[in-house]
């Protein structure tokens, strides 16, 4: 692997730029591994990554039925916080954080991680009451947040119009500082790399049609489109195709896969500085280093695989920033697109071991998973390798269906589903 | 968008006029005080979700009714509607196309 520095690209671009290599092999599948990872999202890339440095698990394979970071990694709107009520998920997505912070560093790959704020927006008592109840939780539990004035959130974020006059006055916000944005496909690029660096090998473009479990039950291996591949661990990290996967090893899941849409505006200077969501008015906003305006809201109301969405919904979404960022009503939209999102009951991720011995699963994140990233992946990890939960997914399992444990997590989406 | 029809006002009409209200025929428990913690989590938390033809409830706003339907969750074409009810019925071959 070529180490990047200000001195290779200098380097490069004395030569014109005709040295750089391809920055991983496109594997084709071994007999066997030590742990299959099925799904090369963000996720599953970065379990593998986190396999091979911090548990020395080098012989794993990370298998997509497409290509690496197609899924809901390449299709989300890119927003990082962890500004969640109850303590187990303010936890883990503060782990998650914390990982962020060093990622591009610790990758050698830029992931263009921004920490340009996530300001969620109070229109009325309810909203104020609700927030300042987020930002007293969250200081309890050591996470970044704080109450702003709507004069605050003004200087903060000038374009918003803070007028009693406006049709959903702005009465104040929360602020989330360490929160901001980073570069989806960089994340999953930066994983492949580093993770291929390690020996993983990374096969795209071959589905996984099921799970093989042997005579006493326990997970033997995959049945793929490239034929079977023999594994003593397999950890599923499919987004929104989990519960089909799930199903092929006979357990039944508690969850529903949904669209969730978003769109993107044309490229514009420089206007926007930060995050911005309104749950009252349902959608959030910012702009990416591009310059373009990334838009999003909430699911579409039913299950779908399509990855596509309904058109009553993206009218819904940008009718909403309209009325609370009147001077975009004149941006012309440049694309939309959908992601399935695999939603559980109580709106809070399964990151742990299931019922059948040899087989782990990470899904669930809903609407919220690509911020979890680098924690979801490190957590994954620690579970392969040593069977058993760290303590900061242990109370993120599949038994909590059943005992009634739930982490009702309103919060993981920040609008309402 | 999607263009239901509601098998009561026997209408074709834009989705913007139906609510989804999630996987169809799942029976109420007839005994619930005698259900174990593993039937309670099937009944209130496992769903299908299936990929493919996929048996939902909807709500029309309109008549204020709720009716069942058959849909391709990978195309989101509606294979067919029918009243509540009814008996969930068999997915003919062109449905399981």
């Amino acid at each position: 692997m070529t180490h990047f520095s200000g001195f290779s690209l200098l380097k490069q671009a004395l030569n014109g730029h005709k040295g750089w290599r391809a920055q991983w092999p496109d594997s084709q599948p071994k007999a066997e591994y030590d742990v299959v990872i099925v799904g090369a999202g963000g996720h599953g890339l970065g379990a593998a990554y986190y396999l091979a440095k911090e548990h020395g698990i080098t012989n794993v394979a990370v298998i997509d039925k497409g290509w690496l970071g197609g899924g809901n990694t390449g299709r989300n709107t890119t927003i990082i916080r962890s500004n969640y009520l109850y303590d187990e998920s303010a936890k883990l997505y503060d782990h998650a954080l914390d990982l962020w912070d060093n990622l591009s560093q610790e990758l050698n790959y830029n992931v263009m991680y921004s920490k340009r704020g996530v300001m969620m927006l109070a229109h009325n008592t309810h909203d104020v009451q609700s927030f300042q109840r987020h930002v007293n939780s969250n200081r309890l539990n050591g996470v970044d947040n704080r109450w702003l004035t709507r004069e605050e959130a003004k200087a903060f974020c000038p374009p918003l119009n803070i007028s009693p006059d406006a049709r959903y006055p702005v009465v104040g916000a929360a602020l989330q500082m360490r929160a901001g944005t980073a570069r989806h496909d960089a994340v999953a690029w930066g994983y492949a790399r580093a993770a291929a660096a390690r020996g993983v090998d990374i096969i795209q473009n071959c589905a996984v049609n099921a799970i093989r479990r042997g005579p006493d039950g326990a997970v033997i291996g995959v049945d793929t489109a490239k034929g079977f591949i023999r594994a003593r661990k397999v950890a599923v990290s499919a987004a929104g195709n989990t519960s089909v996967v799930m199903d092929s090893a006979g357990l039944r899941m508690p969850l529903e896969s949904f669209p969730l849409q978003a769109l993107v505006s044309e490229p514009v200077k420089p206007i926007f500085p930060c995050v911005v969501m309104s749950n009252t008015v349902h959608a959030y906003i910012s702009q990416s280093d591009k310059g373009e305006l990334v838009i999003g809201s909430g699911t579409d109301q039913y299950t779908s695989y399509s990855q596509r969405g309904g058109l009553p919904l993206i009218e819904h979404t940008v009718a909403a920033i309209c009325e609370v960022f009147p001077i975009f009503t004149r941006m012309r939209m440049l694309r939309k697109w959908g992601g399935i999102v695999d939603v559980t009951p109580d709106r809070s991720a399964i990151l742990g071991k299931t019922p059948v011995k040899g087989l782990y699963v990470n899904c669930g994140w809903g609407t919220g998973g690509f911020k979890a990233t680098p924690g979801a992946a490190h957590l994954l990890a620690y579970t392969v390798a040593r069977d058993e939960p760290h303590p900061l997914n242990a109370p993120f399992t599949l038994e909590r269906f059943t005992t009634g444990r739930l982490i009702d997590e309103a919060a993981a989406a920040a609008v309402a589903h | 968008m999607l263009l239901i029809h509601c098998p009561y006002c026997e209408d074709t009409l834009p989705e913007l006029e139906f609510t989804y209200a999630g996987e169809a025929h799942i029976a109420r428990p007839a005994d619930p005080s005698t259900l174990s913690d593993e039937e309670w989590r099937d009944f209130l938390f496992i769903r299908t979700n299936a990929r493919g033809p996929h048996y939902e409830r909807w709500r029309h706003v309109g008549c204020g009714r709720f009716f069942n339907a058959l849909r391709d969750t990978v195309s989101d074409r509606f294979l067919m509607t029918y009243k509540a009810g009814l008996p969930r019925p068999p997915l003919t071959n062109e449905a399981a196309e």
